[in-house]
């Protein structure tokens, strides 16, 4: 029970970061059509601004300068390239994204080098937060699911209660008449883009030092965000939400169970020996598939449900 | 009176969230006449073209084409047995040529399917069909511009082109000639003559001359509920449609000949 | 449209065949033997994702799934043969490896093609994913991080041919590389390969003309998966290893970027990117560190100036060179391309100074372009970043001119192909 109690806590404040990072991607492509492939590729910057800053002028500043530093780059990119390749339709938008991944891995590895680097957690956030049945839970959880959960208070604030919120919620569907209305809708789409990846880099900056800082880390978790959207239904931010919690419990479950079919087998009496065919199948453990499960999701998703949990139906 | 009906509407409704589009809809289009729907913006026209031929499916009611319910059916399956329509916003293959566009139209009626293992080049009355239709529509001496580079007219004319390719029997033309010059639309009248000869034309139309120059017997879609249904003279004559369509109904002038 | 073999078809096709056969004949050496081999195992590999993204507008960045997996089961096939188990001559393990992917292609596609546009872009990803994992997973079949090695010679000679030696292996990478070429380009010319097109520009109004837009995706997934395969074949015939990078999203973002540099909208565009990237990883990554930034620069630069790829670029030639006023555009190519050089030279300078400077195990003393410098003095910074700086600006003033020079030009010709924006 305290097992479960601590992982369910550990799932959830994994599934928030894992939010923090789909959310802004939702947004985006809500806002602009357009799914950033290179959004990882901000969390991975935010990490790596955040340990410079960190090492410069501390954590705390930090965690202000990173995302910043990292929003203005998504604003100068989204003027000067996505807006570039936005009149060759969807597919070249996505690409130049794709593009832009590669690039910032390389600028990574030009300036940081092409091992990991040692972006520590702070002295006054390490150490356990409270202690249940003997597991301890760590302050950094905590105050990781703390500043997810703030991120998207204040985004749904901004969206609800602001003039700015306002317009942009409306070029969301109508963003030629929002323009008509003398609204810079092209500014907003870079101030959204901008804050996308500005919230990719917040979630960098406090995941960064909890979970490892290396060039490898976009190439690692783009593709479960990528899992988390289609999953959750193309540009429903609610069910990237869901998508998130359930991933995130997911995988964090699974990599601490070693359970395997073949034990599942045994229950039911069907003994599994090296003879039987497909054994290392069977006997995989759990916490060696964790890795899969996320896509494994997405296929069963496809079949049983193409437009995810809550998304459109296409068309 | 079934027997003859290419196109049956039965108490056909329609909604979208909490809107109703489409309230309860029965309508019978007889074989080989030609029957156009006429009604103000936001009645549901291309609504009921878009239940008619699939692209919406009915939230209640029945739709049969020549006899046999296709209520649900997709697009492509509809298509197959026989009913093929036109688009109000042009809707062509804009980076294939003229000749490639009707000939997608010609394909599937032709029979190859999803073959892979023809070469389509050597197929010979699929080319002669292909040009056949070309000449029709009078765009033989564009064939090999791509389709997105044509005027407004010719892809309208295109659009006609793609669809009856196919040699459907029951045709769906969704406002044939929006946008047209006087000239255009008489030329487009006399082309949707020629083609629908010997076929069930139903069509939705803003234009009266070509509504009343073209048209067996005429419904009049209200709100989402069809007022009437009959000739010329009948619909003219019915109250409720001269309260609704109070001096709309006389053409000034009118395109169309007898 | 259906192509007639007119003497201009006859002179591509045969040309294609004559450089495939004299190549080695006329650029020689181990190296470009080396190269050569690849690049017709990439041509195989980027034509089959060509049907894909530029013949059915479909997306995919997971690619590499079915080359990889033709590879493991034609490197398991190999084995056999090794073993004596099985008789089947190595020449045609291409088939092996293509009705592999094939299989595999049936199996994702039927899922994946239920969706288009970006979501299938993103289920391709997840499945490359699920796919790398489960590889790693599974080391009975797959050998784990080592994979698996095999020996090409191990169907002993046939007719002379044991595919010993390099100059072999490429005769037979060369011949199953035109066999696909023109097996791919058949396919476009069938009813399936059309209405692939059709769906690719109007995926709805193909369903409103008869066909199942799934179906007809479904279909054409499934060649190009067999494609693909073949190529992968190849690969191990070539490497005589396969592992599990063999199946990576990498190695799809690479078959990507060389079908796109190339020209997704014409047939020949993957050929020549095959061949351009093949150079680029081949040749440059012997020379710097930074090679993956370059051509990810490249790619980029492609994506934004240039959509259609080199060859739209080409074509777009051809009615001016046809009507003989490529000369009136010559001086300002020249000039945006000397404005090119050195803005890449400046490039080049910085980018390498900045990895002598961040890696601390590297002396900062370096040679580039014949130069000798201090990676910390100031004078190179200042000089290469000038340089940059120089180039820029000048490349900005020479695409005005050669903008403008194009609108003329095309105002003459009746102006029928798009003007290349500044």
């Amino acid at each position: 029970m305290d097992f479960v109690l601590v992982q369910l806590l550990n799932g959830i404040s994994y599934g928030l970061l894992l939010f923090m990072l789909a959310s802004g991607l939702t947004l985006v492509f809500s806002l602009m059509g357009v799914l950033n492939f290179a959004h990882a590729s901000f969390y991975m910057l935010g990490a790596y601004f955040a340990y410079q800053a960190s090492v410069l002028v501390g954590f705390w500043p930090a965690l202000v300068i990173a995302p910043l530093a990292a929003a203005g780059l998504g604003m100068l990119v989204e003027r000067f390239g996505l807006r570039r390749a936005h009149p060759h339709g969807h597919v070249a938008e996505l690409l130049f994204t794709f593009g832009l991944a590669y690039l910032v891995e390389e600028a990574v590895h030009l300036i940081w080098g092409r091992s990991a680097v040692n972006y520590k957690i702070p002295p006054e956030l390490d150490g356990p937060l409270f202690s249940i049945m003997g597991t301890q839970f760590p302050v950094y959880r905590g105050f990781m699911a703390l500043i997810a959960v703030a991120m998207l208070v204040s985004i749904w604030l901004v969206l609800t209660r602001t003039r700015i919120g306002l317009v942009i919620t409306a070029a969301l569907t109508h963003p030629g008449t929002v323009e008509a209305l003398g609204h810079n809708v092209p500014r907003v789409f870079m101030l959204v883009f901008g804050g996308g990846v500005g919230l990719a880099a917040l979630a960098g900056v406090v995941g960064g030092n909890a979970f490892v800082t290396d060039p490898g880390m976009a190439a690692a978790l783009g593709p479960i965000i990528f899992v988390i959207v289609v999953t959750g239904g193309m540009g429903s931010l609610a069910g990237a939400f869901y998508a998130s919690l359930i991933i995130g419990c997911l995988v964090t479950f699974s990599v601490a169970l070693d359970w395997r079919l073949a034990d599942l087998f045994a229950r039911f009496g069907l003994a599994v020996t090296p003879q039987t065919p497909l054994a290392t199948l069977w006997n995989i453990k759990l916490s060696q598939a964790a890795p899969t499960l996320p896509y494994l999701l997405m296929v069963l998703m496809l079949i049983l449900r193409p437009r995810g949990l809550m998304g459109t139906r296409e068309g | 009176m079934s027997a003859a009906a290419a196109l049956e509407l039965r108490a056909v409704r329609k909604s979208f969230g909490k809107t109703d589009i489409i309230r309860g809809v029965s309508l019978e289009i007889r074989k080989g006449e030609r029957h156009a729907v006429i009604g103000p913006n936001g009645a549901g026209k291309s609504t009921l073209f878009n239940l008619m031929s699939g692209r919406f499916e009915p939230s209640a009611g029945e739709i049969l084409l020549n006899g046999e319910a296709i209520t649900g059916l997709r697009p492509f399956q509809i298509n197959r047995r026989g009913l093929s329509r036109s688009f109000q916003i042009t809707n062509i293959f804009h980076n294939l040529s003229v000749y490639e566009n009707v000939r997608c139209g010609v394909l599937w009626a032709a029979g190859y399917r999803y073959s892979f293992w023809h070469r389509v080049g050597g197929l010979r009355h699929i080319a002669e069909r292909t040009e056949e239709v070309m000449a029709r529509i009078g765009l033989a001496g564009q064939r090999d511009v791509p389709a997105g580079l044509l005027s407004y007219a010719d892809q309208r004319a295109l659009e006609i082109g793609i669809t009856i390719a196919g040699g459907a029997d029951v045709i769906l033309l969704d406002e044939p000639t929006a946008g047209m010059s006087r000239s255009e639309t008489e030329r487009a009248i006399e082309l949707i003559r020629g083609v629908t000869e010997g076929r069930t034309l139903v069509m939705v139309e803003h234009d009266m001359g070509v509504v009343f120059g073209l048209a067996d017997r005429i419904s009049v879609l209200v709100y989402g509920e069809v007022l009437a249904t009959g000739t010329q003279q009948e619909v003219q004559a019915n109250a409720a449609v001269q309260e609704a369509y109070l001096g709309g109904l006389h053409p000034g002038g009118g395109a169309a000949g007898a | 449209m259906g192509v007639p073999m007119t003497r201009g078809r006859w002179a591509t096709w045969g040309g294609a065949a004559l450089a495939l056969a004299l190549a080695p004949q006329v650029i020689s050496g181990g190296f470009a033997l080396t190269l050569m081999t690849q690049m017709a195992i990439m041509i195989i590999f980027a034509l089959s994702y060509n049907m894909l993204l530029g013949q059915g507008g479909m997306l995919s960045f997971g690619h590499a799934v079915y080359s990889g997996l033709g590879a493991y089961f034609a490197v398991h096939a190999l084995n056999l043969v090794a073993k004596g188990a099985i008789g089947y001559p190595v020449s045609l393990l291409p088939l092996v490896g293509g009705l592999a992917g094939a299989l595999f292609g049936a199996l994702f596609g039927w899922v994946s093609t239920r969706r288009a546009g970006t979501t299938f872009a993103m289920i391709s990803l997840g499945i490359v994913e699920l796919v790398y994992a489960m590889v790693l997973m599974l080391p009975g079949f797959f050998g784990g991080e080592g994979g698996i090695s095999t020996n090409r010679t191990a169907g002993g000679a046939h007719l002379g041919v044991t595919l010993g030696p390099a100059i072999q292996v490429y005769y037979l990478a060369a011949a199953w590389c035109f066999a696909s070429m023109i097996a791919m380009f058949a396919l476009t010319q069938t009813p399936l390969g059309r209405m692939a097109n059709a769906v690719r520009d109007n995926p709805e109004r193909a369903e409103f003309v008869g066909y199942d837009t799934q179906h007809v995706r479904f279909l054409q997934f499934v060649l190009s998966a067999f494609f693909a395969g073949v190529s992968g074949a190849l690969s191990c015939i070539n490497y005589e290893i396969v592992t599990a990078e063999n199946v990576s999203a990498v190695r799809s973002g690479g078959v990507l970027v060389a079908a796109f540099i190339g020209g997704t909208p014409f047939f020949f565009g993957p050929v020549i990117g095959a061949i351009v990237y093949v150079f680029f990883v081949g040749a440059l990554s012997g020379f710097s560190q930074a090679w993956l930034l370059y051509l990810g620069l490249f790619f980029v630069v492609m994506v934004l100036y240039a959509p259609g790829g080199i060859a739209s670029l080409i074509a777009m030639q051809f009615p001016v060179i046809r009507s003989g006023r490529l000369r009136e555009l010559l001086p300002s190519y020249l000039a945006a391309a000397g404005a090119a050089a050195v803005a890449i030279l400046g490039l080049v300078g910085v980018v390498e100074m900045i990895y002598r400077v961040s890696d601390a195990s590297l002396s900062p003393q370096m040679t580039l372009f014949g130069l000798t410098f201090h990676a910390r003095a100031a004078a190179p910074w200042i000089g290469f970043g000038l340089t940059l700086a120089a180039g820029l600006a000048l490349l900005r003033g020479a695409s005005r001119r050669v903008s403008a020079r194009w609108r003329a030009v095309q105002a003459v010709l009746g102006g029928a192909a798009p003007g290349r924006r500044a």
